[in-house]
Formats: C-alpha cells, sequence, structure tokens
C-alpha cells in the first residue's frame, strides 16, 4: 500500500518537474538579487528588514501561486484527459491515488522552498555581511510557510476532486486570502449577533487560518517565537490537511469518471 | 440442517470470498445496469446499459460488438470501476469486480488512451509495473519483453508526446499484458491502427489465447471478431442482442449453400428450385437455400452436369449484426434478445 | 464490508475528527497569540502606506482596520490598561481609507479624548481627527457635534465648544438640538444640567454599543454627582443651623423634609460617614462619579458598565 503512495507521489514529483515549474526559482533568484542589492544602499538600519520581509513574503507568494496550479488540476486533470483510466485498472486504490498525489505535490513545494530558503540566506548575507542567531528563526519562519503550503496543498486537491480547473483556483485562492484574514473574521464575528454570528463563527473556524501561521513581521523584527506555538501550529496544519484530504478522497471514492 | 443444504452453503461462502473455484467463469456479469441523470437539474434519467447478464470463460477470445454508443465502453468502466453501477455485481476471476486485488490480474486497454506524456515509454510501463506491483528485477526485464513485444524497443526513450496514434496504441496494448494478467479487457484496440498495425493487434490476441489469458475486447468493426473470437456478444443501446459462438449466430439466419457446375446452362430444374444464377467464363455459380441442396444434386444428376463445388453459404457477421439492429429498432420497444444469456 | 465502505467510513471518521481537533487548536493559538495581531497590523503604521498596500480595496481595508479597532479597545479597556497608543494611528489609518466611515468619529470622540483608563487621553488628535472628518463631509452635522463634544468635555473650553455646536446647527437638516446647545454651553457651561443634555444627546443619536453604554455610565454619574452635590451642601446648611454635624443621614433628611433617604440610580439609599461626608453606597458600580468617594477610593477591578440602554 505504501510502497504504492510512493510510487505516485513520485511521479508527480516527476511530472511538475518536468512542467518546467521549477524554473519559477529563477524568477524569484532574481527578485531576491535585484532586492538585495538595491537596498543595500539604502539606508544601513533596515535592509536586513527589507531582506527578510520580502524574501520570506516572495517565498510564501511564489509557493502558494504554483501549489494552486498545479494543485487544481491534480485530479481534473487526469480525468478530462483519461490517464486515470490505466492506473485505477490496477491494484491502486482511489484513496491511494489521492494521498499519493498530494504528497508528490508537498514534496515538489518542499524542494523549491529548500532551494528559495538558499536564496534568502544568501541575499540575507550579502546585506548584512554576517549570520547573527536570532536568523534561525527564519527558519522557523520557513518551516511555518511549508506548513502553510501543505493547507493550500491539500484545499487545491480538495476542490480539484470535484470541480473544474477554473473554480477549484478561484475557490484555493479565495479561501488563501479569506484565510489571511481569518483572526479579522473572527473579530468580526464578535460583532455580529443573531445568526450572522452563528454563520460568521462558523465561517472564521472554517477557513484555513493563516495569520497564525504568519510570523513573517516577528521574525524580521528578531522576536523569540515559542515552542508551544510551533507545535500547535504544526498540529494545527496536520489536522487541517487531514481534513481536506478526507473530504478529498470521500468525493473521489464517489466520482463516476467519465 | 441437511448435508446437501450445508455444503451449498459452504460452497456459496468459499465463492464469495473469492476463493478461487476450479471451472470458474473469467467474467460473470450479474445484472449490471446503468442509468444516468442528465439535465440541468440532473433529474431525467437516460439508460445507458439495460441489466447485462453474461459469462465469460477462461481462455477464451470474447467479443463484445456494437454501435457507436451502445453501452460497451460503459461495462468496461464498470467492471473496471471507473464507473459505479446502478445496480447488479460482477465477478472477475471469481472474486467481486471490486477487489483491488484482482486488479492484479487483470489489463485494461481504454479507448483512445492517453497517458502522461511527459514520460518515455520506458518510464511509462516501469511506473505502471511498480503500480501493479511486479518488482523491481522482473519489471526491468519484463519491460524489455513487451516493448519488443509491441515493436517500440527502438522508441523506448522518447517521450510519449512525440508518439503517433499507432504508437500509442502500442504502448497501450504494452501496458495492458506487463504484468501477466490472466485476464485482458481491450477497448476498441484496433481503432486507429493502419492494416499492418491491425494485423500485428491480432497475432497478439491469437498469441494472448496460446498462453492461456482470456481476451474480451469490444469492438465495432466485425470482420476483426470475425477472425479473433470464440464467442461473441452483440449490444445495442444498452441491451444485450445476442450471445452464442459466431458460427452459430450466423447460421441461425437461415442459410444458404453455393452450388458450383461446370458448362454454361441453368438447368430447368434448377430455376424451379428459386436458384439464383451467375455463369462467369465456364462455370454457374447459383445460390439457393440450404433445406434445397439435396434436391440441386438430384437435378444435375439427372442432367449429367458436372458439380464443381457445393459450400455452404455462411451469412457474415455483418448480416447478423445488421438484421438483429434492424430487428431491434423496428420491434418498437420490446425487449430482443434474451436477458438470461442463454446461447443462441 | 466492502474494501470502499471501509474507505468511506475511516475518511468520515478522520474528517470529523480533525475538523474538531482545528477547532480547538485555534482555541489554544487564540491564548498564545493574543496581541500579536494589533502589533503586526500596525507595522505600517502610516496611513499613506496602507493605501498603497491595499490595492485599491480601500473600503475594504477601512472595515478591517474598523473592526480591529473596535476589537483593540475593548480589549484592552476591559483589562483595565493604562495606555492605548495605536487607538489614534488605527482611527487614522481606518478614517484614511474610508473618510466616510462616520462611526470612526464617533469613537474617536468618545474614547480618543477622555484620559486614561478610560480613553487614550489625546484630546488634540481627537480634534485633528474631527476636523478631518468635518473637511470631508461638510453636509454632516454630527461631526460637528462629536468636535464640540471633544472640547466641552475634555478641554472645558465652552466658547470653542459653543461656536461649534453653533456652525453644526447651520448645516442643513441639522437636529434642533444643536442650536440648543450651543446656547446651553454658551451661557450655562459647566452646569449638571448642559452636561447632562450633552450626555444625553450623544446616547441618543449613537447607534454604538460602546459609545451608548459609555454615556449611560456619564449619566449615571451626573446624577450621583448631583445628588451628593445637595446632600453634602443639606450637611453644610445643617451644621450652619445646629452647629454640629448631623448624627445620621436619616436625621439629615428630616431636617430637609425628605419623603425618604435619597437612593442613586440603582436604587440604593446614600450614606454619611461620621465626618459628615456624603457617600455612594458601591462605589464600584458608578465609573465616572467624581463626588461621592470613600478617601483614597481605587477602582478594585475592570470598569462595570450596564448592559441595559
Amino acid at each position: 500500500m505504501s510502497a504504492r503512495i510512493v510510487h505516485i507521489a513520485r511521479n508527480t514529483f516527476r511530472e511538475a518537474v518536468r512542467d518546467r515549474v521549477l524554473y519559477n526559482l529563477i524568477a524569484f533568484a532574481l527578485l531576491l538579487s535585484g532586492a538585495a542589492i538595491f537596498v543595500s544602499q539604502i539606508s544601513i538600519e533596515i535592509e536586513r528588514l527589507v531582506v527578510v520581509n520580502l524574501g520570506l513574503t516572495a517565498v510564501s507568494l511564489f509557493g502558494v501561486v504554483i501549489a494552486i496550479f498545479i494543485g487544481i488540476g491534480l485530479v481534473s486533470k487526469e480525468i478530462d484527459k483519461r490517464t486515470l483510466y490505466t492506473v485505477l485498472s490496477r491494484p491502486v486504490r482511489r484513496w491511494e491515488f489521492i494521498i499519493g498525489k498530494f504528497f508528490g505535490l508537498a514534496g515538489t513545494l518542499v524542494v523549491n522552498t529548500f532551494f528559495m530558503a538558499i536564496g534568502v540566506f544568501g541575499a540575507l548575507l550579502y546585506v548584512a555581511h554576517k549570520f547573527s542567531k536570532p536568523d534561525a528563526l527564519i527558519l522557523v519562519a520557513l518551516y511555518f510557510i511549508i506548513l502553510e503550503f501543505l493547507i493550500i496543498c491539500s484545499l487545491a486537491l480538495l476542490f480539484s476532486s470535484f470541480s473544474s480547473p477554473l473554480l477549484s483556483a478561484m475557490f484555493a485562492f479565495s479561501l488563501f486570502v479569506i484565510g489571511s484574514f481569518a483572526d479579522d473574521l473572527r473579530g468580526f464575528a464578535r460583532l455580529t449577533h443573531g445568526f450572522t454570528r452563528w454563520f460568521a463563527t462558523g465561517a472564521a473556524y472554517l477557513v484555513p487560518n493563516f495569520s497564525t501561521l504568519n510570523v513573517i513581521s516577528p521574525v524580521a523584527h528578531q522576536q523569540p517565537l515559542g515552542a508551544q506555538l510551533i507545535l500547535q501550529n504544526s498540529l494545527y496544519a496536520l489536522f487541517y490537511t487531514a481534513m481536506a484530504l478526507s473530504g478529498a478522497v470521500l468525493i473521489f471514492e464517489r466520482r463516476n469518471l467519465k | 440442517m441437511s448435508p446437501t443444504l450445508l455444503a451449498y452453503n459452504l460452497l456459496s461462502e468459499a465463492l464469495l470470498a473469492g476463493v478461487p473455484f476450479r471451472a470458474m467463469a473469467a467474467i460473470e456479469i450479474l445484472g449490471l445496469e446503468k442509468t444516468y441523470m442528465v439535465g440541468f437539474w440532473r433529474k431525467r434519467p437516460k439508460r445507458a446499459l439495460e441489466p447485462l447478464h453474461l459469462t465469460v470463460e477462461e481462455g477464451e477470445i470474447f467479443g463484445f460488438l456494437g454501435p457507436n454508443g451502445a453501452g460497451k465502453t460503459t461495462t468496461l468502466k464498470m467492471l473496471m470501476g471507473l464507473v459505479f453501477p446502478t445496480a447488479g455485481t460482477a465477478r472477475l476471476l471469481g472474486r467481486a469486480w471490486t477487489d483491488p486485488e484482482v486488479k492484479a490480474q487483470i489489463g485494461f486497454l481504454p479507448e483512445q488512451p492517453y497517458f502522461y506524456d511527459y514520460l518515455t515509454a520506458q518510464e511509462l510501463l516501469d511506473y505502471y509495473g511498480q503500480l501493479s506491483g511486479v518488482s523491481g528485477q522482473d519489471r526491468k526485464r519484463r519491460i524489455d519483453e513487451v516493448l519488443a513485444h509491441v515493436g517500440l524497443t527502438d522508441s523506448k526513450d522518447l517521450q510519449l508526446r512525440k508518439f503517433s496514434k499507432g504508437m500509442l496504441q502500442r504502448v497501450g496494448i504494452a501496458q495492458a499484458i506487463l504484468h501477466h494478467p490472466r485476464l485482458v479487457f481491450l477497448d476498441e484496440p484496433m481503432s486507429g491502427l493502419d492494416p499492418l498495425g491491425r494485423r500485428e493487434v491480432r497475432d497478439l490476441i491469437e498469441q494472448l489465447k496460446q498462453e492461456g489469458t482470456t481476451v474480451f475486447f469490444s469492438t465495432h468493426i466485425l470482420s476483426d471478431a470475425e477472425a479473433l473470437c470464440d464467442r461473441v456478444a452483440i449490444i445495442h443501446k444498452g441491451q444485450l442482442c445476442g450471445v452464442g459462438e459466431i458460427e452459430q449466430l450466423t447460421s441461425s439466419v437461415q442459410g444458404k449453400v453455393e452450388v458450383i457446375w461446370q458448362g454454361t446452362q441453368v438447368p430447368a430444374s434448377m430455376k424451379a428450385l428459386g436458384a439464383e444464377c451467375h455463369v462467369s467464363g465456364d462455370t454457374v455459380r447459383a445460390v439457393l437455400a440450404a433445406n434445397q441442396q439435396d434436391a440441386a444434386i438430384d437435378a444435375l444428376r439427372r442432367e449429367h452436369i458436372r458439380l464443381v463445388a457445393i459450400t455452404p453459404l455462411r451469412t457474415s457477421l455483418e448480416a447478423y449484426f445488421v438484421e438483429k439492429l434492424q430487428y431491434s429498432q423496428t420491434a418498437a420497444g420490446t425487449t430482443v434478445g434474451t436477458s438470461a444469456g442463454a446461447k443462441v | 464490508m466492502t474494501a470502499r465502505g471501509c474507505t468511506t467510513v475511516i475518511a468520515s471518521a478522520s474528517l470529523a475528527l480533525s475538523m474538531t481537533a482545528c477547532v480547538l487548536l485555534l482555541r489554544h493559538l487564540d491564548q498564545i497569540r493574543p496581541k500579536a495581531t494589533i502589533e503586526d497590523v500596525l507595522y505600517i503604521d502610516s496611513p499613506k502606506m496602507v493605501k498603497r498596500a491595499s490595492l485599491g480595496f480601500d473600503g475594504l481595508m477601512a472595515c478591517i482596520y474598523w473592526t480591529r479597532t473596535v476589537q483593540y479597545f475593548g480589549h484592552r479597556h476591559y483589562s483595565r490598561e493604562r495606555t492605548y497608543n495605536e487607538l489614534a494611528p488605527l482611527l487614522e489609518i481606518t478614517t484614511a481609507l474610508d473618510p466616510h466611515l462616520l462611526p470612526a468619529y464617533e469613537f474617536g470622540a468618545s474614547f480618543l479624548a477622555p484620559p486614561p483608563p478610560n480613553g487614550a487621553g489625546q484630546p488634540d488628535r481627537a480634534i485633528q481627527l474631527m476636523q478631518y472628518g468635518i473637511a470631508h463631509n461638510p453636509d454632516n452635522w454630527h461631526l460637528y457635534y462629536d468636535l464640540g463634544f471633544v472640547y466641552y468635555t475634555e478641554l472645558r473650553d465652552y466658547t470653542k465648544a459653543s461656536e461649534t455646536f453653533d456652525r453644526g446647527s447651520r448645516v442643513p437638516n441639522a437636529h434642533p438640538f444643536m442650536k440648543i446647545m450651543a446656547a446651553q454651553t454658551a451661557e450655562h457651561a459647566g452646569d449638571y444640567m448642559t452636561a447632562r443634555m450633552l450626555w444625553s444627546a450623544t446616547f441618543d443619536s449613537s447607534r454604538q454599543t460602546e459609545i451608548r453604554q459609555n454615556a449611560m455610565e456619564h449619566l449615571r454619574a451626573i446624577q450621583v454627582d448631583e445628588d451628593v452635590s445637595h446632600l453634602q451642601s443639606a450637611v453644610t446648611r445643617f451644621g450652619e443651623r445646629t452647629g454640629r454635624l448631623p448624627s445620621s443621614i436619616s436625621e439629615l433628611c428630616a431636617a430637609e423634609h425628605l419623603p425618604s433617604i435619597p437612593v442613586d440610580p440603582d436604587g440604593d439609599p446614600y450614606t454619611m460617614t461620621p465626618q459628615g461626608r456624603i457617600l455612594v453606597k458601591n462605589p464600584d458600580d458608578f465609573p465616572f462619579i467624581s463626588k461621592g468617594l470613600p478617601p483614597g477610593y481605587k477602582p478594585s477591578g475592570p470598569p462595570k458598565f450596564h448592559s441595559k440602554g
């Protein structure tokens, strides 16, 4: 069983790579190096701040875009192109297919982020000329960004299992934006009454809470992050991903393929 | 509980548990049917397949014939678990068709297959082999074998997006037989192939039979079926119209004989039998009803005409097909063919 | 059970379990990271920058910032914080993004100007905010009211207050009380009656719960202050008449020919110390009183705002 999942994951990764997805790293590298050079010529105080902020935000945004663009087609493309037929006629369970696809995409993003991390640290070294201890926090921020990716991947996969690529992209992107403002949604829910309150509170808990995973600003200011925060965020991402994937499995198990 | 009943219960349980049983059928379709809900509100039912009952024995080549849209592909998709039947079940190699393990012994070539076009033929077969549980060493060897078999050894490192239709079809067959399945399903295997390609596929199917593999293939090209199949089933508009050996099917239509004799004259007695006669060169060829065969021989003997040949004329499958289909169309609503899958 | 049925059960259970876990974890996370949001938020505290960063979705961002402002204030007020440093920037950003978000001005008038712990203690910034609002909403009379309100209550600049109310009364469709307020503040500034009118006006004209509650508490406080004032002057008169302090509050009331001991807005009777000082029974219930407090009084907990109103 797990062997099949690994094979499907590897194949998904291979597909992404051959789709030239990793070329985005070139754009990223250009952006970051340009910014680093540009910023190092302005004030002394904030260049580190800018590089960390810009770098991490770019990692996050690039990754989300990749996650959505590849994720939405993971299932629907295979159904449309009927490449799924010859896969499912083998002893592959439908749920193994979903899980394998997920790991393939997640793996692609982890690899992508790894290279980007090198870029960020490189730019940082360029402007600050040395690393300081608090820079290790950047790794935590990157870890949280990867957790964000896992959630987005699972959501994109969920939508892909029943919806067309265009709709899936819209849903996934909307959830990303709303999820980034999840705290505000909760705040808004507290201000309302009655049925609206129920609805808003439910929605606020259901959307992926990306604000808790967004520590870019504190890390840029070298503020420490508690171990509890790291643990609970990890668990949250894990459970949210599990939730979305369970949904995807339930839907896909039932789907009549055209 | 009487001993017989006990034995019967044990037997059924064994069968249901998927224990392979001697002399089991390769495919048993037990009332599979499919109704789609169409329309904007998904309220209108559309019958894609009427309850189908069909049995295919091990080791035979079975043809599933019908015009486009008859329900052939729907049946295959249901057996593969790609589409869920509205009712009915099926057994493949003695096990429930939904059993994932049974798929390790099944090969499937879909209609107009697409494959991951960013992979090479080698990589694709490797991937499929992994998914089918073929272990590392075996896989390498088997892939080379199979590629040679379908004649793609030279293209094995070419990306599939550069393959022609015929090559894709061959890759499709390769992936279907890669893991030595006992049962192979081919949906329109000859489509898009040139005559040479078709010949190759025909040979391959023959060879599969010789290896003991059961082949179930659907097609709308009757000559292929005629050449290959032990038995066929004919399906039209979701309904089964007839099942059986080709000879039996075609001979059920009133047979004729062809009589050829030397000379150019047509005896009056022949004409009286209602024969259609054609003179060509120094022989005459006459076609008349099979039950008048003896009368024809006598007539010729009386006239001292030399008989060259008597050949029973089998109606071609095509004629049978057309007739059956027309019948089912004109018999407005009457169920044609038995649903018990009785051999005609 | 079929393989498919098995998968369905497991997936459904996993779905339910994960959903529950997510909700619980979010609640936990709330406790770990309560203040992070606002400090994050104001990483960009220049209104211009925020405007640029909102990519044209100013209205939406204004709403978001407004929500955050209310949350911020409520949270800090409840915990009796003494500083509200982010309140002014939050309000400035909100109104920079959407100058027509009127509730923000009202909020600023009520809570930017008063001293801590009830407000940010920045009346000047409150004035600036009101003036900005008036500049962008010249047809709105209520903004003049808000401005005059700040002059009156915090700056005690009765002349300016009166002028502002007067200007406001000239706006088409202004509420008639603007003229009344103008006159009242000009002639009877500092009176309890004027203050009562002002707070009643605020209470009636606002739809925001916080502001109404705040006004309600002020009205109650005015009542107490007035009552205590009268009673205290009665004590003085008693002393002048009899040369001694009344032995109890009942004696005082009898001497004043009052039918019974006066009660505070909560219905509790006022008390008197042996030194002749009039006290209110539960000072904690009246956040804004300046009279009737025992010597050395310090509030013992978060301000108790009454919910009726």
